[in-house]
């Protein structure tokens, strides 16, 4: 499963080259043409020519970590990049750089505790990663500052239909995009796998102003929290209930069109379908819709239970209804179903 | 067997205190090659002599004893959703739990993940403060109608982990608190197979020691040795931690010396390690210790008792690590005090 190897791979946002690798290695075959630019964000076009020219964007970083220095004893100090609860750091197997150094985040044993100790977070100050090593000097040798960290995890299969890993946020929107690319549509199909979402939206706008498309669709990944001890209202989206629409977030309100068209999709194709009840946070469309003098953008997203942590959930129904969403949003457009400028 | 193959297989195989079964199968095919005997009580230890050369008449009998099972995690309530609660067996800090992908053992081995209610749903004042064990959850992702067909409350689930292979000869994995000791045990045997030793030695590996010391109280008892010495893990030093509570790891195992130790016994223990030329540290503690050597020592009417450590960071978590050196340095000590023991030092035991 493609899906698989890009979730294990590391690409924490500025260090995305692993995960541009697999991808060009798995789609340049199926493209007219690959480019990269500046900042790392990987392109391909199909179709070239044709109209409208559509680019449909999915971020390849993930959350990770970043080594900062390193204690008398070897211990490594980390900073968070992009966000990371610290209480999911606890605990972990990492791995470090390209060579994929092993290392773990301890705690202190449960025995040396105090009992107020015990009520606090551990934050990342207080935590390292330990590599094993007697020393800085062997610190310092397997392990340069600046280097990323990421998780160690596997995919696994779980429950119904559903996986476990991490950076499903958003490996999997990737996979979407890239089967997407296997696809053929009636227009131009530019894709970008962008990098630095996670730190701030920094490859989507580079892109769309590199492009300057008639439309852009973004695909996400996005948080399901309908666990127990949440109500309903706070689920943001559902496990299992079909892509989520983006009406509104932090960086990005929906145009009513765009809602129209994937809902009339939706419908039309019987995909399950949900908004995202959340109007906090962000995605590449937030900079995206406002490249240029504006470009008309849409975002659909997959749920991911426990999102940003080594052991999140994805349902493979919803990853595929997805596909299927996406898919159809390009076929109406080819059809014209969006009134796009220079193009009736 | 090789130590390190046999710490992997016996870390990442489950055994939660009470269930030590699956542990209990893999230790008795490493060991049965290395002793004369082998069985297994009524509490579920496994109970290894490798005989000695003294006398039929009166040979000492030692007692080694290190834990098998570990703690871990079982389920309390099925939720609305399919949402399993759990408590831990054991000590655990919830803390170290979160985001933890886990093994379930239902009505079939499940996988899942250790869940928690969303950092966005999550009031600021809250995210400064620890998770507790009642506000998590274990996610199967199955429905609810299906996890009741698959689960139900007293089943059991441990973090998935498998040992991984750090710098130079450091390893880290669940459960090495205390199948380390179990690692000694072997290494100890296997170290044995070349040395005169006049004692019975009587390896064990234990049971219930995480919920209180049980399994080795009760072989103690069955045995009645003339010397009994646990092999359990102790406190590596981490930022954190006072330096006179941890050892160093890498520097040899730590011999405790206190109200739970039997003079004499540290003191031939160091003689030996001194004779030998073998690294060790000193670990005073000064009651009761958090091992099988607590209850060995009042079994009967009084088991003159040791205790040898592997020094061990991030205890009770699921990244246990420690250094393999430490390991073999301890089987070989342990090895070169039983070859050392003979009537005369354990009539010599009494206090006088």
């Amino acid at each position: 499963m493609f899906l698989k190897r890009l979730s294990e791979a590391s690409g924490v946002s500025g260090d995305e080259g692993e995960v541009r690798s697999l991808l060009k290695a798995e789609l340049a075959l199926h493209v007219e043409e690959v480019a990269t630019d500046a900042l790392g964000n990987l392109y391909f076009k199909k179709g070239i020519g044709r109209k409208p020219r559509v680019m449909v964007a999915a971020h390849m970083d993930e959350v990770g970590l970043m080594v900062v220095g390193y204690e008398k004893s070897g211990l490594l100090r980390v900073v968070k990049v992009g966000s990371i609860d610290d209480r999911v750091l606890v605990s972990k197997i990492v791995a470090i750089g390209k060579d994929r150094i092993p290392g773990v985040i301890g705690a202190k044993a449960v025995h040396l505790q105090k009992p107020n100790e015990r009520t606090k977070a551990i934050d990342i100050n207080n935590l390292y990663i330990d590599l094993g090593v007697r020393s800085q000097e062997e610190a310092e040798k397997l392990v340069k500052i600046g280097e990323y960290g990421t998780f160690t995890a596997t995919v696994r299969e779980a429950g119904d239909n559903c996986l476990i890993g991490k950076a499903f946020d958003n490996r999997a929107g990737c996979a979407v995009l890239a089967e997407l690319l296997k696809e053929e549509f009636e227009l131009e199909l530019d894709a970008v796998f962008t990098v630095q979402e996670e730190v701030g939206l920094r490859g989507a706008g580079v892109a769309a102003y590199s492009l300057h498309p008639d439309f852009a669709l973004v695909i996400e990944t996005t948080a399901a929290a309908d666990v127990v001890g949440t109500k309903e209202p706070a689920y943001v989206t559902k496990l299992g209930d079909g892509p989520a629409l983006t009406l509104m977030d932090s960086t990005y309100i929906a145009p009513q069109q765009i809602v129209d068209l994937v809902v009339e999709t939706a419908e039309k194709q019987a995909i399950p379908y949900q908004f995202r009840r959340l109007t906090t946070a962000g995605t590449d469309a937030g900079v995206i819709s406002q490249t240029h003098a504006g470009i008309l953008s849409a975002v659909i997203s997959i749920p991911c239970r426990y999102i940003h942590s080594p052991a999140s959930i994805i349902n493979l129904d919803d990853w595929q209804n997805t596909l299927r969403l996406a898919r159809g949003i390009l076929n109406a457009i080819a059809e014209g179903g969006l009134l796009l400028e220079g193009t009736s | 067997m090789e130590i390190k193959r046999f710490l992997k297989d016996i870390c990442e195989a489950p055994g939660i205190s009470g269930y030590e079964e699956y542990v209990a199968k893999i230790v008795r095919a490493a060991f049965c090659s290395h002793v004369d005997e082998a069985r297994q009580d009524r509490m579920g230890n496994v109970v290894f002599l490798k005989k000695g050369s003294g006398s039929a008449k009166r040979r000492p009998r030692i007692l080694l004893a290190a834990h098998m099972d570990e703690i871990g995690l079982m389920v309390t309530k099925i939720e609305e959703g399919g949402f399993l609660r759990f408590s831990a067996v054991g000590g655990i800090d919830p803390r170290t739990v979160v985001g933890q992908e886990v093994i379930l053992y239902g009505r079939e081995k499940l996988s899942g993940v250790i869940g928690v209610k969303p950092p966005h749903l999550t009031p600021a004042d809250e995210l400064g403060k620890g998770h507790k064990m009642e506000d998590l959850h274990i996610d199967i992702a199955l429905t609810e109608e299906r996890v009741k067909k698959l689960v139900s409350v007293g089943d059991l689930a441990l973090i998935r982990r498998e040992l991984i292979q750090l710098a130079g000869n450091t390893v880290a994995a669940k459960a090495m608190d205390d199948r380390a000791g179990v690692a000694v045990l072997l290494s100890c045997l296997q170290e044995l197979e070349r040395l005169r030793h006049a004692a019975d030695v009587y390896a064990v590996a234990t049971v219930q020691e995480e919920v209180g010391v049980r399994g080795a109280a009760m072989v103690t008892y069955g045995i009645v040795p003339d010397i009994g010495i646990a092999v359990d893990v102790t406190h590596g030093e981490m930022p954190g931690v006072l330096e006179h509570e941890a050892c160093k790891l890498g520097n040899g195992p730590g011999i405790t010396v206190g109200p739970n130790i039997h003079p004499k016994i540290s003191e031939e223990i160091i003689r030996v390690a001194k004779e030998y030329r073998l690294p060790y540290q000193l670990e005073a503690y000064p009651g009761p210790t958090g091992t099988d050597a607590r209850a060995i020592q009042v079994t009967r009417g009084g088991i003159p008792t040791g205790l040898l450590s592997i020094p061990l960071r991030y205890m009770h978590t699921s990244v246990e690590l420690l250094d393999m050196d430490d390991l073999k340095l301890s089987g070989r000590l342990l090895a070169y005090f039983i070859a050392g023991v003979d009537l005369a030092f354990v009539e010599g035991l009494s206090c006088s």
